[in-house]
Formats: C-alpha cells, sequence, structure tokens
C-alpha cells in the first residue's frame, strides 16, 4: 500500500469530489433539469477509490449503471460527467448515454453498463487483449451483488479461471439489487463463497475502509498482473441514497442509512485516520473540500447551460462505417 | 482458381485474414475441439473437431492456442469477451454455433455489440463478427434450424450478411471481417457442400452491393441465402413458360441495397420476396412495406411473400420440407400475379 502524501491528498480528494458530485445530484434532481434516472454512489465512494488507487493506464476498468462514482473514481473529467448525465453535447458520450452509460476511452472506462452483469464478459476480452499486446494491463469488472446474480457473471468467472485471465472481479455489495435485500437474493448469504467453485482467491472487504479496500485489490492486481489469474473481491457498503433518486426507500429498516453515516461513512473515517495517524493535516483536507465544493459548482454550471445535442445526432454515427 | 466448397472457402478465408492481421482471434466452442487442461492431458486429439461444422479446421495448427480459443459453453461469457476484446483493439472473429442460441446471448449481441459505438458517443469501434449458422434441412428440429436474420437486422449498429454461395462467402467474409462494425454472418448449413469456383487470393465483396443473379422484365424476385437457389431454380421453370424473372440476391439484410430493388421493381411492376425467416415482422414484410412506400406507383400486382408458414420447425422430414419455401411455392407465387 502507498500511503506516500500525493496518494492519500488524491485519495481524499477524490472521494470528497464524489461525495460533493453526488449529494448536489440529490439536490438538483429534485428540479427536475436532468433527464432520466440517476443512480447516485454516495458512501461508496472508497470502494472504487481503493480500486483505481492501484490501477495503471494499461488497466481496463469496467462500470454499471451506478457510474458516476467510478467514472469520478478513474480520472473522468469532472465537467464532461455532469454535462454527460445532464445530456449535453460535451458530454463524455456526446449526450447519447447519459448517467447509466458514461464511457472515457481515453481512461479505459468502459462500458457503463446497465446489462449489470455484462461487465463481467467484456473484461474478459479486455483481459485478452491486454494479454495478447503483452503490456501487462489487467481488466477490473466493477459490478454489483444484484448483478452477480445474472448467469453471464457466472460464466465469466468460469471463462475467465479456464483462461487464467488477468481479471480482478471486484463484487460491491451494497446491501440491496434496486429493493431486493441481498440478504434474500444470494443463497447462503455469503457471494463470496462462489469464488471457491471457479478456483479462484476470494476476499471480503469492509467497504467503508478505503485502506481495506485498497490493500485487498493491490493484491488480486498483482496476483494479475503477474499472470496468476483472475480474483473475487467483496466489497461490503451501502449506498446513502436509494436506489435511483425518487426511491422512497422503504424497503431500508429506520435509521439504517443515519447509523451508516454516522459510524461507517467512508470519507469521515479516511479523515480520522489520516489525521490521527498525522498523515496529513486538517488544513489541508479542508483546503481540498472548499476546492471540491468550487469544482463542483462550475461543473453543474456549465453543464446545466450547455447545448443539448444537435438534432442531426440522431442518426449519426450509428455506424463506425457508416452504411 | 479452383472449385471450392462453401465450408473450404469460409475457412480460406479466415486462414488468409488471420495471416493478414495478427488482431484477428478465433472464439468459440469446439472451434478447435479437443481442449485439455495441461494438467490432465490424457492424450486426445487435437484439433479434432476444427468446428462443430469442420470450418474453423486446421487453424490452431498454424496460428496456436493463443489466437484460437477454445470456449467453455457459455455463449454469454465469449461473445462478451470478444466484444470487450474488440472494443480493446482486437478484431475477433467469433462462432455463435446455431442462430438459435442467439437466446442465451442475447444481451450480448443486442445490448452491447450493436449499441456500444453509439451510445458511447463514437468513442470506440467494434470490429467483430460474429459467425453463426442458419437454416432449415437436417432434421434438427425447432431448436437448431431457424433463419434468424430479421432479428438481428432489427437492431440498428449491427450489420448482417447473409453468403448464398462459395464466391459469395469469401468475398463477404473478408469485408466482414475488415470492417469496424459488428457483423452477423449467417452461414446456411445447408449450403456447406455447395462448389464452385472461388479464386485463390483474397477479395472483398462490399457489403450493401445486390448481386443481379438474373435478369428478366415481368417480375422481380428477391430472396437471401439458400433461398437464392430456390427462387433461381422457380425462375427457370417461369422462364421455360414465357416468364422472365430478375432474380436479386441483396447479399446483406444491414445495408440493405434497396436502390436495386426499387429500381428493378420500377421496370418489372411486380415483387415476389422469398425468405426462409418467418411470416412475421421478417425482412420479407421489411422489404415489402419499403417498396409499397417507394415504388408504389411502380406496382401492377400486390407484393407477394413466400416464407414458411407461422409455424415452428418440426424434425420430421415430410413436415420440415413443407415449413421450407421450394421453387413450386415460388412459382405459384408469380403466376398468381402474372395476370393482374
Amino acid at each position: 500500500m502507498n500511503n506516500n502524501q500525493s496518494q492519500l491528498l488524491w485519495a481524499y480528494s477524490t472521494m470528497q469530489t464524489i461525495r460533493a458530485f453526488e449529494e448536489r445530484m440529490h439536490e438538483v434532481f429534485t428540479t427536475g433539469e436532468v433527464p432520466g434516472f440517476v443512480h447516485l454512489y454516495a458512501g461508496q465512494e472508497a470502494c472504487a477509490v481503493g480500486v483505481c488507487a492501484n490501477l495503471t493506464d494499461a488497466d481496463y476498468f469496467h462500470i454499471t449503471h451506478r457510474a458516476h462514482g467510478p467514472a469520478i473514481a478513474r480520472g473522468a473529467d469532472v465537467t464532461a460527467v455532469a454535462l454527460e448525465i445532464y445530456c449535453r453535447a460535451g458530454g463524455l458520450c456526446r449526450g447519447r448515454g447519459g448517467s447509466a452509460h458514461l464511457h472515457d476511452v481515453t481512461k479505459k472506462i468502459i462500458g457503463a453498463n446497465s446489462g449489470v452483469g455484462s461487465g463481467a464478459a467484456l473484461a474478459c476480452g479486455s483481459a485478452l487483449a491486454t494479454r495478447h499486446r503483452g503490456d501487462d494491463g489487467i481488466a477490473v469488472a466493477l459490478i454489483g451483488e444484484g448483478g452477480a446474480n445474472q448467469g453471464v457473471v457466472s460464466e465469466a468467472l468460469n471463462l475467465a479461471s479456464v483462461w487464467k485471465l488477468p481479471v480482478v472481479f471486484v463484487f460491491e455489495n451494497n446491501g440491496y439489487a434496486e429493493a431486493t435485500s441481498a440478504d434474500y437474493a444470494i443463497a447462503g448469504g455469503n457471494l463470496s463463497a462462489r469464488a471457491s467453485g471457479f478456483a479462484m482467491p476470494e476476499d471480503i472487504v469492509d467497504g467503508s475502509d478505503y485502506f481495506a479496500v485498497s490493500a485487498s485489490f493491490a493484491k488480486a492486481a498483482e496476483r494479475a498482473r503477474a499472470g496468476g489469474g483472475p480474483s473475487f473481491l467483496e466489497v461490503r457498503n451501502l449506498r446513502m441514497f436509494g436506489h435511483y433518486e425518487g426511491d422512497a426507500q422503504k424497503y431500508r429498516p429506520p435509521g439504517e442509512v443515519a447509523d451508516y453515516r454516522e459510524n461507517k461513512d467512508c470519507l469521515k473515517l479516511f479523515r480520522d485516520k489520516v489525521t490521527s495517524e498525522n498523515w496529513l493535516d486538517k488544513a489541508e483536507l479542508d483546503k481540498i473540500d472548499k476546492d471540491v465544493a468550487k469544482l463542483i459548482d462550475a461543473a453543474y454550471e456549465t453543464a446545466r447551460n450547455a447545448p443539448l445535442p444537435d438534432p442531426e445526432e440522431l442518426i449519426h454515427s450509428v455506424f463506425a462505417t457508416e452504411c | 482458381m479452383g472449385e471450392k466448397s462453401y465450408r473450404n472457402a469460409i475457412r480460406e478465408t479466415l486462414y488468409q485474414e488471420m495471416g493478414r492481421d495478427p488482431d484477428i482471434i478465433l472464439i468459440g466452442e469446439d472451434v478447435a475441439g479437443g481442449a485439455q487442461s495441461e494438467g490432465t492431458k490424457k492424450g486426445g486429439e487435437e484439433d479434432a473437431w476444427g468446428g462443430p461444422m469442420g470450418v474453423t479446421k486446421g487453424l490452431i495448427g498454424e496460428y496456436g492456442k493463443q489466437r484460437v480459443l477454445d470456449a467453455p459453453i457459455s455463449e454469454a461469457a465469449f461473445i462478451g469477451a470478444a466484444i470487450g476484446a474488440a472494443a480493446a483493439g482486437l478484431r475477433p472473429i467469433t462462432e455463435l454455433m446455431f442462430n438459435d442460441f442467439l437466446g442465451v446471448c442475447c444481451d450480448q449481441i443486442i445490448n452491447q455489440a450493436a449499441k456500444y459505438h453509439y451510445m458511447f458517443g463514437g468513442q470506440d469501434t467494434i470490429p467483430l463478427t460474429v459467425r453463426t449458422t442458419m437454416g432449415a434441412g437436417l432434421r434438427i428440429s425447432a431448436q437448431h434450424s431457424q433463419s434468424l436474420h430479421s432479428i438481428f437486422t432489427h437492431f440498428a449498429g449491427l450489420k448482417v450478411a447473409l453468403p448464398s454461395t462459395p464466391y459469395e462467402a469469401k468475398g463477404l467474409l473478408t469485408t466482414a471481417i475488415r470492417d469496424n462494425d459488428p457483423v452477423i454472418f449467417c452461414e446456411h448449413k445447408m449450403l456447406y457442400r455447395m462448389r464452385e469456383d472461388v479464386p485463390d487470393e483474397s477479395y472483398a465483396i462490399p457489403f450493401g452491393e445486390a448481386r443481379f443473379v438474373m435478369d428478366g422484365e415481368d417480375v422481380t424476385i428477391v430472396a437471401f441465402s439458400r433461398m437464392v437457389h430456390v427462387a433461381t431454380d422457380a425462375a427457370k421453370i417461369l422462364a421455360k413458360q414465357g416468364i422472365k424473372c430478375t432474380v436479386i440476391d441483396p447479399r446483406t439484410t444491414v445495408p440493405l441495397d434497396t436502390e436495386s430493388i426499387f429500381d428493378s421493381v420500377d421496370e418489372t411492376g411486380r415483387l415476389v420476396i422469398v425468405d426462409e425467416g418467418g411470416p412475421r415482422c421478417g425482412i420479407a414484410s421489411d422489404i415489402s412495406a419499403m417498396v409499397a412506400d417507394e415504388v408504389f406507383h411502380a406496382l401492377k400486382a400486390p407484393i407477394k411473400c413466400v416464407t414458411p408458414p407461422y409455424a415452428l420447425i418440426p424434425a420430421a422430414p415430410n413436415l420440415e420440407d413443407l415449413y421450407v419455401p421450394d421453387a413450386a411455392k415460388v412459382v405459384a407465387a408469380v403466376l398468381g400475379i402474372m395476370d393482374a
């Protein structure tokens, strides 16, 4: 684990950016100015950021519909993310994907995918490509515990193991697949127990602890890079908001989110840790908070005022080679 | 130049293209066959099958295990992997053993491959070829005999090719592999043994340019894949009765050479479409609607579609033969509109 200052500052700043971005989205969504659905990542920041702390430029990061946080964690431009969620012309995907389909080929952020398990299969393909090129890249499939129940995930786990591919499957167990509890939907209650059936190592990590996620993922990534094959990581956390904005969340027990915010907030825990260990001082973190607030203000302002896509965009580039 | 089977024309194309481009990989169930775990080699023959239809035989010997990958029976995973690999810069060819198995990898093909380029704002290309088999005739019933090209055609973002002869197969597969979009390449399983002269060297047949198989001024017959031969047989029978048919093989449903079809109907005033897919929401009804929309003024008679009935494909030989359109049905359809 790399606890050097710049790494810690990056991790805090990135987690804080995601949190502020999502808190702002939660506020503005009620105004109706954001089209479609949004699925917020607040509360889960330590997972995506802990993973991305260990990625190189050669690595592919496959994400799902709960995309804002993971995309920002991997370095997507915050304004371009906001523009895409607002479906504006300058968005990451020219306004065609929206919130659930953030994608940035320059950062190898792949297919925010609403086929919630399909990233597992596509990641096998990224891994085949890196192995074919011999560039030491790995592929990460970040999938929810709900998506993990899709058949394609079991198929991909098997394929990755049979072909010994450099993939790390990160299953983010945030407690609920839409409105259905993980306790109900995962037979036996333990998702990571499936790993042994596919002959790969597994780990269960506390998703509120950035350091735990980063350390566990680093081990899996190292194994993949060394040709050791795939690994299975289950990161347990909770989301602070609903499945989508507007979700009344009556399926949750009373006080669940309040308790999580109070006791398991990854940002609070990170702050406590780095200040009590004297790795960073409070003033630095406060300054980051202020800078992030400005960044978010600017990104939302830009997005809100940007033009929608040109009408010609509707039928443009259905194919790479037009026909 | 030499006489080659449809099967061998396809194999030769794969061989030549893999030799030309080191980023082409081949993925599918039993594409080599005989794959065994390194640790527990039992001594069986590698490349025992070379694909369920024998099309890919010999490729693993030439290009090795890193480029010819036998996949477990998990179409969603390995076709998804082929898509991921295509997005990451490779040029994969994957084999969906029967087009009927679309049912188990539908999300990969219709929601991943088809949408990747457009939905992500054109950031990447998906140079993927999905080779698959179609068509009835082997007495293997409802789950291995369908012709699903119309379903693939429905999804914007996929190109769909249907080679009707060995020469066509080589030229269209070359184009499919070199194309930067996902292409569904539908090989008719009853054509694998068909033989004709096929050049040894590589050549590409452009997508979206129809082939005029026969020329005649009385009726336009549009047909795909194996039905091109059924239509041609019918046209020969009709010629003896003094009825001259134009037979058009559009080669691809996406892109579709509507111009050639419209121009021909403009001249003949009569259209019969012959297709092995089902009668509802199919390419035959699709072309019928487009012609009615664009060249209605030229029509001297109703447009006729010759397709199987709205039914499933049975294993019993007599019933399967009844299911598939034949020359007699095409002749009857043409005669039915000649008096109009």
